[in-house]
């Protein structure tokens, strides 16, 4: 079979790091073809009409990981990316007690540790932004490239000096909740701060790894700025950003087409040379880059039969079944979180009272069940950003865990209302009123995720974030350098290293290994 | 002032479990004066044969042996001094709809086994093991070695990380990427990745979750699966066994060699304090005030006990303090040690299967023992408890008279703190309850058996053996507790802030279970600090 070449590279998706990857790509000289099936650029970056009048991100609704090298690189600002808000503060929702912002209203003891304890997860995290920016070097290979970066690695973290080195060999394997009981003593605080290891990830407290998954995000926002402090809202959500991506990857020479969903891979002669879409047109391309998590490209759009039985393993083996979901609630007025200040409204409104109450949630989805007390991340985006909202209404945005792609006799509309229930009632305890006050809900369960996204599993990071998906192994060893075991066929979505979260990380460092292969 | 005549000791040693009688034996064995201190009136910590009910046998404590090194057995000529290991066959699971699982040595007889719950289980099942052979061939090389501080610039780390550097590298690209998942997952995704039968996955996981505040699906619960293919009698590797007359034998073995090679054990010799003189550990006070000197003290205490319990804070670095402190040594297991009048039915099993005169089962699916695990993070002990159950006397008859059995029964998860309030005998007897009744449901006739039943809690264990909260372990087998993290980062390898105060028990590298590892370990830390390592 043969098709005719008619650009450099084919990016399939445009997903933030479908954009990154296709704008950094273009500036390079490279002519580049993105096709995305939804009729709107961004994935799970987007902001979407929920109910009539009402918007909001559907999928992230915070922007805090994006490395601000990436954001100056594209000039995001200057092609339209503002903010409603920056820094935004993070509160603690109690119930019977006004919220209380995180870091403040501590005991002695714990504000004793809680700079320190800031300050040396910062460090830390300093040391893996390195890391994360970079091709992960393969295992075992006569590869000096390889050796160098492993170098690099245990370089990166011995420049941390001694006692920092061994403390960060211990905690690395560490769980939260231990981490947090060795440093604190307040509930509510070891509740919120142990909810940002366990946002989006397949874990408890209690789960060893959940140190890592901690300062994933923590290195995250510390390439972006100061950990803890970059958590921004887009003005228009999350959409804008990736309008702003688009129109960054257009400016560069990138064609982008919207409702254009790819069928398959074309292959000949043991190489990736195109895409056919589902309107049956075919695209020939010197290289084929997929913005779609790993089993989507190699089981569906490319196929088994084209990679060796050990390898199909791997994907199968793949784990990445989400348990977040989101609630978008359309509000006919302002939330009346008790004793909440302006300021705490325009922030992140977190509940998880307690490491017993997050770990007793998890509990649950171990068993395909959901959360009968879920753990909540809450924004308010129309208290930044009226747009999003008829005059006076307002638009509320939850991440609620647990919630188990593959539930127990699966997600009928009696779950959905069930546990609709179950996030309404924890914010009716919190915002009394709430509940006459709503004009419409909307749950995203991870299958709605998934159907709406194409991701499967609906997991925010293509696949679970644990040591064993990590890295080197991530998505599976013999991709995790973002090519594939087909010449010409790349990854660069949040399934590979280092994973997702609205980074833009992944699609950047795919970009890199693509130009060194000379597509 | 006056010296005792004690004090030409080379080495003291601070309780006469079985790595401070490794250790002991190694020293004497050196040449040195080594004297060995037991609080209780018998040696063996938590290695013992006790006698509670009439002429029966419990191996009260730990109850199996298969990690024990050969290397050690042979060198300290165990066999020679009374040891004898009985292999056991067999081993199952038995399930709650009546069927069962049995585990076969003869290979094909164990694939036409699992390939009655699924003929691909029972394909996968060769890929298994060869894959956890691997990773056992990797690691058994390690055990017996200290474990290099990858801060250090020393010549003896470096070169220690070298090594591991290149077993790791000699292992060829791919499998280095399945070692580097194998020792992070959970035991549960391991398995999950061979098997689709509930009842396979369940008995396999059970080995992952022995001993440790872990569930099957908690990261870094996969290589504990090792410990059930660790076992090396006789060199056939993964086989388990017993020591005849129970598992005092292997510590009345090492008592006999230490004997032979001039050491000497003190029993019903409490240590109160060890005795630090300008920063240097000189010796020890007994409770009663007796102080024996030595040229170094060796604790074969868990590394809470030795820093916090025998020694005055203001000896010690406060960060060092702070680690120990930190150190997780939760206790999370409970044992029944059980006389029977005769042996019980077990109709799930077929009659003659040899599979009872292994461990039994009864958990089988992984949920069942997630939610034993989320029992113990509430503070319960588990409502319905995985179990390891074995009857020794069907294949030892010392442990038991004519006609009648002993049967050891190892309960996970049960805590040391329970959330309702202190333990107090109607607990520890509705704990045993849970026990016996889980064990009842596949054993209609074992109630009426029951002579005597010996229950114990962590809190027992840490009150009888002093193990801290009752942890078999000396300190959990977690990620961050291993290799150059065990017990404390930057005292990983046997020495202690205190200058001739070494540690040789399980909370060192590479832990616990009866494999005197860490005994043989310190020894050599010792003897290389003497200059008498040849």
């Amino acid at each position: 079979m043969s098709v005719a070449v008619r650009y450099d590279c084919i990016v399939i998706g445009a997903g933030h790091n479908g954009l990154v990857c296709a704008a950094l790509l273009a500036r390079a000289g490279r002519s580049v073809l993105v096709l995305e099936s939804a009729e709107a650029v961004g994935g799970a970056a987007c902001t979407r009409e929920f109910a009539p009048g009402y918007r909001v991100s559907a999928g992230a609704h915070l922007l805090h990981m994006m490395p601000s090298s990436i954001v100056s690189e594209l000039a995001l600002e200057s092609h339209g990316l503002k903010f409603a808000a920056r820094s935004m503060p993070t509160s603690i929702l109690t119930a019977g007690g006004a919220p209380q912002t995180l870091g403040t209203g501590l005991s002695q003891a714990d504000a004793a540790q809680f700079d320190a304890y800031n300050e040396r997860l910062a460090r830390f995290a300093r040391a893996l932004v390195p890391l994360f920016s970079s091709v992960p070097p393969r295992l075992g290979t006569e590869d000096w490239g390889d050796r160098l970066a492993l170098l690099k690695l245990g370089w990166s973290v011995r420049k941390l000096g001694r006692r920092d080195m061994r403390e960060l060999l211990r905690i690395g394997g560490m769980n939260v909740h231990d981490l947090l009981e060795e440093s604190f003593e307040s509930q509510a605080l070891k509740g919120a701060l142990a909810l940002d290891a366990v946002l989006g990830a397949n874990f408890g407290p209690r789960s060893p790894g959940t140190v890592l998954t901690l300062l994933y995000r923590l290195a995250g926002e510390s390439s972006a700025g100061i950990p803890g402090h970059t958590l921004a809202q887009p003005a228009g959500g999350m959409g804008a950003l990736s309008e702003a991506l688009a129109k960054a990857a257009a400016g560069a020479g990138v064609a982008i087409r919207t409702r254009s969903e790819v069928r398959r891979i074309l292959v000949d002669d043991d190489r990736a040379i195109g895409v056919e879409l589902s309107n049956g047109e075919r695209i020939g391309g010197r290289a084929v880059i997929s913005n779609a998590d790993p089993k989507t490209t190699f089981l569906k759009l490319l196929g088994a039969a084209q990679l060796d039985t050990g390898f199909v393993r791997r994907v199968h083996h793949v784990r990445g079944k989400g348990l977040a979901a989101k609630l978008h609630i359309a509000l006919k007025r302002p939330p009346l979180f008790a004793g909440a200040t302006e300021a705490q409204l325009r922030g992140r409104l977190v509940l998880a009272p307690s490491l017993e109450y997050v770990e007793h949630a998890y509990n649950h989805s171990k068993y395909g069940e959901y959360s009968a007390q879920p753990a909540l991340e809450v924004t308010v985006p129309t208290a930044n950003d009226a747009s999003l909202a008829p005059g006076g209404h307002h638009v509320m945005s939850v991440v609620a865990q647990y919630a188990p792609y593959a539930l127990r006799g699966g997600w009928t509309e009696a779950a959905r209302q069930g546990f609709t229930n179950a996030i309404l009632d924890q914010l009716e305890a919190l915002a009394p009123g709430l509940r006459e006050s709503i004009a419409a809900v909307q749950l995203l369960t991870p299958l709605d995720l998934e159907a709406s996204f194409g991701m499967s599993g609906g997991h925010w990071h293509h696949g679970d974030l644990a040591f064993d998906q990590f890295l080197m192994v991530r998505p599976v060893p013999g991709a995790a350098q973002y090519r594939t075991p087909l010449p010409g066929l790349y990854l660069c979505g949040a399934g590979c290293h280092p994973g997702g979260g609205v980074m833009g990380v992944a699609g950047r460092n795919a970009a890199a290994q693509v130009l060194k292969g000379a597509a | 002032m006056a010296r005792p005549p004690q004090d030409d000791l080379d080495a003291i040693i601070v309780g006469a479990g079985h790595n401070g009688l490794v250790t002991a034996c190694y020293l004497a064995r050196a040449g040195m004066k080594v004297l060995v201190l037991e609080r209780q009136p018998y040696i063996g910590g938590a290695a013992v044969s006790r006698r509670l009910y009439k002429d029966f046998t419990y191996s009260n404590c730990s109850y199996v042996c298969s990690l024990l090194r050969p290397e050690i057995m042979r060198t300290l000529e165990l066999p020679k001094f009374g040891l004898q290991v009985i292999p056991y066959e067999g081993g199952c699971t038995m399930m709650q709809d009546g069927g069962h699982l049995a585990l076969y040595d003869n290979h094909d007889a164990l694939r036409r086994e699992i390939a009655r719950h699924s003929k691909r289980d029972a394909e996968a099942y060769d890929r298994y093991s060869r894959d956890v052979m691997r990773q056992c061939k990797f690691i058994k090389p390690l055990l017996l070695r200290e474990p290099p501080d990858p801060t250090s610039f020393k010549l003896r780390d470096l070169q220690e990380l070298l090594y591991l550097g290149k077993r790791f590298h000699g292992m060829g690209e791919a499998r280095m990427y399945d070692t580097l998942r194998f020792w992070t997952m959970s035991a549960a995704d391991f398995l999950e990745e061979y098997f689709e039968s509930e009842i396979v996955k369940a008995h396999f996981a059970g080995s992952s979750i022995i001993g440790t505040a872990l569930g099957p699906r908690s990261p870094g619960t996969a290589y504990v699966l090792l410990h059930h293919y660790m076992g090396d009698i006789d060199d056939t590797v993964g086989a388990w066994g017993f020591a005849r007359g129970g598992m005092g034998a292997i510590s009345n073995a090492l008592g006999a060699s230490l004997q032979a090679s001039g050491g000497t054990v003190r029993s019903a010799a409490p240590v109160e304090r060890i005795l630090v003189k300008n920063e240097r550990a000189v010796g020890v006070v007994l409770e009663g005030g007796e102080e024996l000197y030595a040229k170094r003290v060796i604790s074969n205490l868990d590394v809470r006990r030795t820093f916090l319990n025998c020694m005055d804070a203001g000896d010690l670095p406060d960060e060092f303090l702070t680690r120990v402190r930190n150190f997780k040594i939760r206790g999370s297991s409970g044992k029944l040690n059980i006389a029977l009048d005769g042996l019980p039915s077990f109709p799930a099993i077929p009659a003659g299967s040899p599979s009872i005169r292994g461990d039994m089962h009864v958990t089988d699916t992984l949920d069942m023992m997630e939610r034993a695990y989320d029992d113990w993070k509430d503070g319960r002990w588990s409502r319905a408890p995985y179990i390891d159950m074995l009857i020794p006397s069907q294949i030892d008859p010392t442990m038991a008279p004519n006609g009648k059995h002993y049967m050891s029964v190892f309960v996970q998860y049960c805590p040391y703190e329970l959330a309702e309030g202190p333990w107090n005998s109607e607990r520890r007897q509705a704990f045993g309850d849970t026990v016996i009744n889980t064990i009842a449901r596949q054993s209609p006739d074992f109630k009426d058996l029951i002579l005597h039943a010996e229950i114990r809690t962590p809190w027992d264990i840490e009150n009888e053996v002093g193990l801290t909260e009752g942890n078999i372990f000396q300190g959990e087998l977690t990620m961050d507790q291993l290799l150059f993290n065990r017990p404390v980062p930057g005292y990983a390898q046997y020495r202690s802030p205190v200058k001739n105060l070494y540690m040789c028990g399980s909370s060192t590298h590479p832990g616990g279970g009866v494999m005197g590892a860490p005994g043989a370990n310190a020894a050599r830390a010792v003897l290389r600090d003497a200059g008498r390592l040849n």
